[in-house]
């Protein structure tokens, strides 16, 4: 089935809703398209009051006083609550999800433009942000630490003072790979007349996942049960609960969090936020629930941003072609507090499958990672924990490659791409790829593309161009992406010691109606669709006769959340083991009903059959309503057929794809103009093909943005450039081509259901494509690297041999 | 939290009725048309207005017509009937270049002619197309009307010759017959401020230039034009060379400042090279080729 190339088109949603899988409209859009979503914002409580956050204008400075008196003395605040309040309660500090800790509300310094330092209730929110200004805050001046090549140099501001004996900036240090293998490898490319060494420094620039919906929460203490309720925009409602029991001390079962329809998350709703902790000490001291909603400039400025890797990317190769090894060396800006998301075991996340989809004999890489003066976060922007970070770096390195050895980009790939007889594949740096064809899909992306017909009309331009016509440069760029995602196998993966397995329950009604509840997310994705349908494709069902839950921890099962494309790897599984389970069920009280033995039985088109008598079988529905009878039930069944599940993934799975990029680009302005977008994405079985389409549109759109417009670059005062809409740009439908999609299917091996997880593949694939299509469009000016984001004046800066860096301020 | 301060709101019916509201509720009110700039410094705390004079039923305000040898816009035009107008399209197409490239629909919508011009952002664009066409402003006080060149309107980034208790009601550009004229942008993406923007008006003697209008935006072109470049050309051949010479000049003569969107020397380049291109489609356009 191939994607839609028309917009006019509309995608292929059945008329009739599948039994199983198949497209078919999302459910959870008849609610969306009316208006009728319910979000954090929309919940209004009964003497609700509101709070405001007031934030540091500078990035480093000691606080020496802070008065509130002002404030407190406005008619319509009820509490000012700082980081003296906090202190007292042990709660100034909290644990960041990477065994760091990060402020509340300062107390000491402040460490970021933007930080929080104090929090006001009052009776709205207009009165709550006029007592901001009524809050005097004497601020002691530091340098700030904001070039993250510098953070490391001698005599520079220790920007964690707060830590023991700390002299430095210094987190860690991380590597993978085999260095000795490598660097021998590198010395025999060095030393041969056959064989090079490339080698290119790559900025991956600090970008924000900027959803829709910012983030924020409602914190209702009841002071009578001692039941802490908070509605709040958490892609891992589970585990915010248990964080909030460990940190703040609150039992766990007097804890429900309730994450209700999510506007957006791309990792950006997975950390625990200040603001949240202030709203819930907030009612705690009044008594009253309290809603927090951050503003665009709050979310853009202090909250969880994505990338900052500084990446310097060496490969061996020979000069007909055959690459041997790589070599990366990473400088990580963490900003002010190590605070990213990731598996406790992976301070780099899984930035290890940097040696990509090629066949290599040996790769190593280091990574440091350092404190700036800049808001904390860093696995966000739906980047499968780090891996758009390697993908970037090993496609544009390719990409390089063959720039220094005058080879086609796609023929140099071709020859090195792993072949499918070796899978399951072990890599260089210990990841075991499931399964894929890679030639195959590169070649339907080729073809789907016109792939030498786009070259020769690129050749016809340059010499066009050359002759002294005024046309446009033209430019195609490839890349192929492996995914490593559905993390992750428990013995190897936890996030702060809790294992990252994922539960399911089904509830199978008297009337053969169902109920499923889930343990992940969905911020957008469709999971209520998604999952339903995995659900009936096992149980011979409607996917509109079951209801998915999702969201309350009161109301499903424990489990780990939505982020890094796990949900179907993970909670997909889960749900087709727990029907698979329900199906069992099924079949002893069917044998009951048919007087047979089970052994007896055979599932035929979602029915309970005697084997070889089609006219003696019955439905779920059926099962389900004798199952609640006075039926006499056989052993293994005491009635009901529900079933619960947890599911721990053996590995993880490893969707990919072969995107191309068409670019025009005026010489004369630097702008650069999509023409066209081939996206050829294998993410294994398709549950539901409109889903994955509309996923795969967002992640290329995300695409478009970090090559060609985004970045969050700061002067070095340390005031962040990136803090509205206007100068944080999000790609309009103007900047977007009409997609044009293709699929590969490769099934997981390991899998239940074949699928292998599909929402981020496009946001980390797009962007080296439309990179190397830049780059490649610049070919005539001898340009082999410039950063992302392309604007126009990056593009012609490159163009005059002078280009930008775009971590920092432009001069 | 971005939420504006207290403020009071008035809604006047008339230019008369918006006169004494601002007259009577002092320095501190302000005149909101489509609200666009306005609203989002009100809840950045920007502005504070102590009362907002709405000026959106004034639909005496809102006319596009030809009144003799000129077009006047009412300063109450919305953006998106600027970019409809046939008239516009007619005869000053650097218009409908200029608001084709304006924000985006919805703050076309809303947006106004005169609150773009009052807004005076230097990065605006149809300040340095009306300065390209040399058009004029109506202010009018209590005290009656005054005329002033849109060339003498603006003081300053967010400063104009509109003082309070003054309202602008009138934007008038003259028809001449024979002129072509164009307007260009380049910006990071549909709906951002300019890097840099140019607009030309040629009017052509054969091929010669008879006289010429050169707006600039977003690079520090005092009163949005570029004199020097309008000089070199006028009384010259309609040339590409010569084009490109007033490019170098226009380039030489503003001046740009580094920010994110592109350093001072690409800037520059943008203006030469933007500069060039409208006098050439302007001309092509004044020859009817285009």
């Amino acid at each position: 089935m191939t994607g839609v190339q028309d917009p006019s088109v509309q995608i292929h949603a059945a008329a009739e809703t599948p039994r199983g899988y198949g497209s078919m409209k999302r459910k959870e859009d008849a609610r969306f398209v009316r208006g009728r979503g319910q979000y954090v914002d929309d919940v209004v409580l009964p003497g609700m009051l509101h709070g405001a956050v007031l934030r540091s204008p500078v990035a480093h400075a000691r606080l020496t006083a802070v008065d509130t008196s002002a404030a407190e003395a406005h008619p319509k605040v009820h509490a000012v609550i700082t980081g003296e309040t906090l202190a007292g309660l042990g709660l100034a500090w909290m644990p960041t999800l990477s065994q760091d800790t990060q402020a509340v509300l300062a107390t000491d310094k402040v460490r970021f433009q933007g930080q929080e330092i104090a929090f006001v209730v009052a009776d709205d929110k207009y009165a709550a942000r006029d007592a901001l200004d009524l809050i005097d805050v004497q601020y002691e001046p530091i340098d700030p630490v904001i070039d993250a090549r510098r953070a490391l140099d001698p005599g520079t501001p220790v920007v964690r003072d707060d830590q023991e004996g700390r002299t430095d900036n210094h987190i860690f240090d991380w590597s993978s790979g085999d260095a000795t293998r490598t660097d021998a490898v590198f010395a025999e490319a060095e030393a041969a007349d056959d064989q090079l060494v490339v080698a290119a420094d790559v900025l991956y620039p600090r970008v924000h996942p900027a959803p829709l919906e910012t983030c924020g929460a409602i914190a209702d203490m009841d002071p009578v049960t001692g039941k802490l309720t908070l509605w709040t925009t958490t892609q891992a409602p589970h585990a915010h609960r248990t964080l909030y029991a460990i940190v703040a001390g609150l039992p766990e079962h007097k804890i429900r969090v309730v994450s209700p329809d999510i506007g957006g998350g791309f990792g950006n709703k997975v950390g625990i936020y200040p603001g949240y902790v202030c709203a819930i000490v907030g009612s705690i001291v009044t008594g009253r629930p309290v809603k927090w909603m951050e503003d665009r400039s709050e979310n853009l400025m202090s909250t969880s941003f994505a990338r900052d890797y500084h990446m310097r990317g060496e490969v061996a190769v020979t000069r007909d072609g055959r690459l041997r090894a790589v070599r990366v060396h990473v400088l990580a800006d963490h900003g002010a507090f190590n605070a990213t998301a990731q598996p406790t075991k992976f301070p780099a996340g899984f930035f290890g499958v940097f040696t990509g989809s090629y066949d290599l004999e040996a790769a190593h890489c280091t990574v440091t990672g350092v404190y700036t003066n800049k808001a904390s976060g860093g696995v966000a922007y739906a980047c499968s924990f780090r891996i758009t970070e390697a993908v970037y770096l090993i496609e544009r390195m390719v990409d390089v490659v063959a720039h220094d050895l005058g080879m086609d980009p796609a023929e140099l790939r071709k020859r090195n791409l792993l072949r499918p007889d070796q899978f399951p594949y072990r890599s260089p740096t210990g990841w075991e790829y499931d399964s894929g064809d890679y030639l195959h899909t590169l070649e339907v992306a080729l073809e789907k593309a016109g792939y030498p017909e786009l070259r020769a009309e690129q050749a016809d331009r340059r010499r066009r161009r050359e002759a002294g016509e005024r046309v446009d440069l033209m430019g195609i760029g490839l890349s192929f992406f492996t995914e490593a995602v559905g993390a992750g196998p428990r013995r190897t993966m936890d996030i702060l010691g809790l294992g990252m397995a994922d539960g399911a329950e089904l509830r199978v009604h008297p009337t053969g109606k169902a109920v499923l509840r889930i343990s992940v997310q969905s911020q957008g994705q469709g999971h209520e669709t998604t999952f339903a349908q995995i659900a009936a494709a096992e149980l011979g069902m409607s996917p509109d006769d079951i209801e998915v839950v999702h969201g309350d921890t009161d109301q499903t099962p424990f489990g780990l959340g939505t982020y890094g494309s796990r949900s179907t790897p993970v909670s997909g599984a889960a749900t087709a083991i727990v029907a698979r389970k329900v199906r069992e069920r099924a079949r002893i009280v069917a044998s009951a009903m048919l007087e047979v033995s089970p052994d007896d039985l055979e599932w035929n088109d979602g029915r309970w059959q005697v084997v070889g008598d089609p006219e003696a079988s019955r439905s779920l529905a059926e099962i389900a309503m004798a199952a609640h009878s006075n039926l006499e039930l056989p052993d293994g069944v005491e009635g009901h057929l529900d079933a619960t599940c947890v599911y721990n993934p053996p590995n993880l799975t490893y969707p990919c794809g072969a995107y191309v990029c068409v670019v025009d680009v005026d010489p004369g302005t630097g702008a650069v103009h999509i023409r066209r977008f081939v996206a050829v994405d294998d993410c294994g079985v398709r549950i539901n093909p409109m889903i994955v389409e509309g996923q795969i549109h967002g992640g290329l759109a995300d695409g478009v943005g970090m090559a060609l417009m985004q970045g969050i670059a700061f002067d070095l005062d340390g005031n962040c450039l990136g803090g509205s809409m206007m100068d944080y740009l999000l790609p309009t439908a103007l900047e977007c081509p009409s997609w044009e999609l293709g699929e590969t299917v490769t099934p997981s091996p390991h899998h239940p259901i074949g699928a292998k997880g599909v929402g981020e593949s496009a946001t980390v694939g797009s962007p080296p494509a439309v990179v190397n299509a830049v780059i490649d469009a610049l070919a005539p000016f001898g340009v082999r690297h410039a950063d992302m984001p392309l604007t126009p004046a990056a593009v012609w800066s490159a163009s005059r041999g002078r280009p930008l860096r775009t971590d920092l301020a432009i001069t | 939290m971005q939420v504006p301060a207290q403020f009071a709101y008035e809604k006047a019916a008339t230019v008369d009725e918006a006169l004494a509201l601002l007259a009577r509720h002092g320095p501190e009110s302000l005149v909101i048309a489509g609200g666009h700039s306005l609203l989002p410094m009100m809840k950045l705390r920007l502005a504070e207005p102590s009362t907002l004079v709405d000026i959106n039923g004034l639909a005496e305000l809102a006319h596009i017509r030809v009144a003799g040898d000129e077009v006047r816009f009412g300063a109450l035009v919305r953006h998106a009937a600027l970019l409809a107008s046939p008239v516009a399209r007619e005869h000053f197409p650097i218009l409908t270049d200029a608001e084709r490239v304006i924000a985006d629909p919805i703050v076309r919508n809303r947006g106004t002619v005169g609150g773009s011009l009052c807004q005076a952002d230097p990065s605006e664009d149809l300040s340095a197309a009306f300065s390209a066409l040399r058009a004029s402003v109506v202010i009018r006080s209590a005290g009656g009307e005054r005329v002033v060149p849109v060339r003498e309107f603006h003081r300053g980034p967010y400063e104009t010759a509109v003082e309070h208790g003054e309202l602008l009601v009138e934007v008038r550009v003259p028809i001449r017959p024979g002129i072509g004229s164009a307007y260009l942008k380049v910006e990071r993406r549909a709906g951002d401020w300019a890097v840099a923007s140019a607009g030309a008006v040629i009017s052509l003697e054969g091929d010669t230039v008879r006289d010429v209008g050169i707006g600039l935006s977003a690079v520090g072109a005092p009163h949005f034009v570029a004199p020097e470049a309008e000089d070199a050309l006028r009384g010259g051949p309609a040339t590409d060379e010569a084009f490109a010479a007033a490019g170098r000049v226009a380039a030489e003569h503003c001046s740009p400042s580094a920010d994110q969107r592109g350093p001072v020397d690409y800037k520059r380049h943008l203006v030469s090279e933007l500069v060039t291109r409208t006098l050439r489609q302007a001309t092509a356009r004044a020859r009817g080729e285009d």
